[in-house]
């Protein structure tokens, strides 16, 4: 079982973000849970959505306290709340930032970033900084477990219509492109 | 989100709130009235797009509050309609005169519950408290545990609804939040197998509305002389037998599916890991998936736990819990909503009612847990099996826990 936490702010669409990437694992075989988060959800405020992948069938139907990955939509939600609460030794954390590895504070349980400056891609495509599908790319580029193909047909099954399905199949190739990986040697935890 | 794989493939990816919408379409309803509620919204949604879609061919009725929702679905049942709406928790109380009636009517009817914690303190998130609080009233209810069993259960609802020995209203309980919007891989049947198990709409004549035959429909009936206390007696006395008949037409409409569809589902209640079993949890709902993966983490340690999960709760399946249960050492019954009477879970109750007919009669106790949207995961079901396993050893029933009172 392989366990995702994606964290965002209402109205960039995490919720739909897990839904695509659900069925793109699906249609690769995969047995999926997706659930979302829930509150009065306003533009802005930090958000969440959990996801469980397996080879078999998933029964618990819950949140996630333990994931092996963490998927951040949004460059600040991680000032809001900790999105590394509970992670396992050797998870993923992919960020959407402007920043370079450097700059950026890896917690020792991280062994596995891929960085996207998502922001600066949406702006460009969208003229809005709606980074889901974006991110979805970075996270297909960063850890191999879906392919960009299955993530593309999930975004043409999808919702989206004419020129907003263009664009958003243009930002999951973008956002698969322009991702930088790093990788770290396991660490002592602390 | 709407997602169908491939053109020709069955499996999609849905929450089940679409997997009802679905539901509804391949029972080919003729009438739908909904008005919408959180966390029932979207499958108001799901229905009004399928009805633009042209996938499901229905009236669909905007009425302007949950009253008339039932109120005009009455009509639609008294002329021969196959009828569908849902609700939750305020929604449900809004609707509850119109509520009271359909059962006395014995109009068949698929309502589902996407069950929602009450007021108050306010609250917009799951728990069972809605669906529990009208758990007297003459409606069948069952519980789901997957967004899959929320598809095959609505379909299979109408078939027990409308079966002749039961004319029942039937609710299909799906767990606000968890099951309502949670997603998973669904497979979706076809419209061939569910015309093959579902045949066309099933007339009530007995109630129904036909212009050659006038009559009047629920007459005032009753008081303390003449034929009132008989006749009352009679229909009282039918819609009782008609809620025990049910228990059979559960159990043959899930033996229909497996038979049509291929997918097998406990009608009445699930016994898992239950062979051998010292203690025993009771679930009901979308709980019991985690709690199936805490029995296995039990067993891993060598533990003898199981679980039972009620599927069927309204009518209560008194034979088949005590015989699930007969035998064990203990029992932890896990509810998602309180009895204020009581100071317990109202399935807690059921289940200690059941255990008189059980032939070896095991100690319980109950846990109250996932309120207002709380969380029930393994964690706090291994609190459930520990606490369960010391009444296995020194038979003493404790207060009620409270699982999510110090998360």
């Amino acid at each position: 079982m392989y366990e995702i936490r994606i964290h965002g702010r209402g109205g960039q669409g995490a919720v739909m973000a897990g839904g695509i990437l659900a069925t793109a694992m699906v249609n690769e075989g995969k047995y999926v849970v997706a659930v979302p988060s829930f509150g009065f959800e306003r533009r802005g405020a930090p958000v969440a959505s959990f996801l469980r992948m397996d080879t078999r069938e998933i029964r618990q139907m819950t949140n996630i306290y333990r994931p092996d990955c963490v998927l951040c939509i949004d460059p600040t939600v991680g000032r809001a709340v900790n999105v590394f609460d509970g992670i396992r030794d050797n998870s993923t954390w992919i960020q959407t930032t402007a920043k370079p590895i450097g700059e950026l504070a890896v917690p020792d349980k991280v062994t596995t970033v891929g960085l996207c400056d998502a922001v600066a891609i949406a702006l460009d495509i969208f003229k809005r900084p709606i980074t889901n599908t974006l991110m979805l790319g970075a996270f297909a580029k960063t850890t191999g477990l879906v392919s960009l193909d299955s993530l593309r047909a999930a975004v043409e099954d999808s919702d989206f219509r004419d020129a907003g399905l263009q664009q958003n199949l243009l930002a999951l190739e973008r956002g698969y492109n322009e991702t930088v990986v790093h990788t770290f040697e396991r660490r002592e935890a602390a | 989100m709407s997602a169908v794989l491939k053109p020709k493939s069955k499996a999609i990816v849905c929450d089940g709130n679409e997997a009802a919408a679905w539901a509804v379409t391949l029972a080919r309803v003729d009438m739908v009235a909904v008005y919408p509620i959180t966390p029932q919204s979207s499958l108001v949604e799901y229905l009004a797009k399928f009805v633009a879609d042209g996938k499901l061919n229905a009236e669909i009725v905007d009425v302007e509050g949950e009253h008339s929702v039932l109120s005009v679905l009455h009509g639609g049942v008294l002329a021969g309609a196959r009828a569908y709406t849902g609700t939750c928790g305020p929604g449900l109380a809004f609707m509850f005169e119109p509520y009271l009636r359909t059962p006395g009517m014995r109009m068949p009817l698929v309502m589902s519950i996407v069950t929602r914690d009450t007021l108050t303190p306010q609250s917009v998130w799951g728990g069972h408290q809605d669906a529990m609080s009208v758990r007297e009233v003459g409606w069948i209810q069952m519980y789901c545990e997957t967004v899959q069993e929320v598809l095959d259960t609505t379909i299979m609802a109408y078939k027990v609804s409308e079966h002749r020995d039961v004319m029942l209203p039937v609710n299909v309980c799906h767990d606000g939040n968890y099951l309502s919007y949670g997603a998973t891989r669904v497979e979706l049947p076809t419209q061939e197998e569910v015309d093959a198990f579902l045949p066309p709409p099933s007339v009530n004549w007995h109630a129904a509305l036909d212009p050659s035959r006038p009559m009047a429909v629920d007459p005032l009936t009753g008081g303390a002389g003449g034929p009132g206390p008989s006749l009352f007696v009679r229909y009282r006395k039918g819609q009782c037998s008609g809620m025990q008949h049910a228990l059979a037409a559960i159990e043959a409409a899930h033996e229909d599916w497996a038979r049509i569809v291929g997918r097998r589902h406990a009608p009445l209640v699930e016994s898992y890991r239950m062979d051998d079993a010292e203690v025993a949890l009771v679930t009901l709902g979308s709980m019991t998936g985690a709690g199936k993966d805490a029995v296995d983490e039990a067993r891993d340690r060598g533990e003898r736990v199981g679980l039972v999960k009620v599927k069927t709760y309204r009518p209560f399946p008194v034979q088949a819990v005590a015989r699930a249960l007969s035998g064990v050492k203990a029992v932890g019954v896990v509810d998602r909503s309180v009895s204020f009477g009581w100071n317990c879970g109202p399935l807690y109750q059921d289940v200690i009612a059941a255990l008189q007919f059980a032939a070896q009669r095991p100690a319980a106790m109950s846990f109250i847990g996932g309120l207002a949207g709380a969380d029930i995961t393994t964690d706090h079901f291994g609190r459930v099996i520990e606490r369960t396993q010391a009444l296995a050893r020194d038979g003493q029933v404790g207060e009620t826990v409270w699982l999510n009172e110090k998360d």
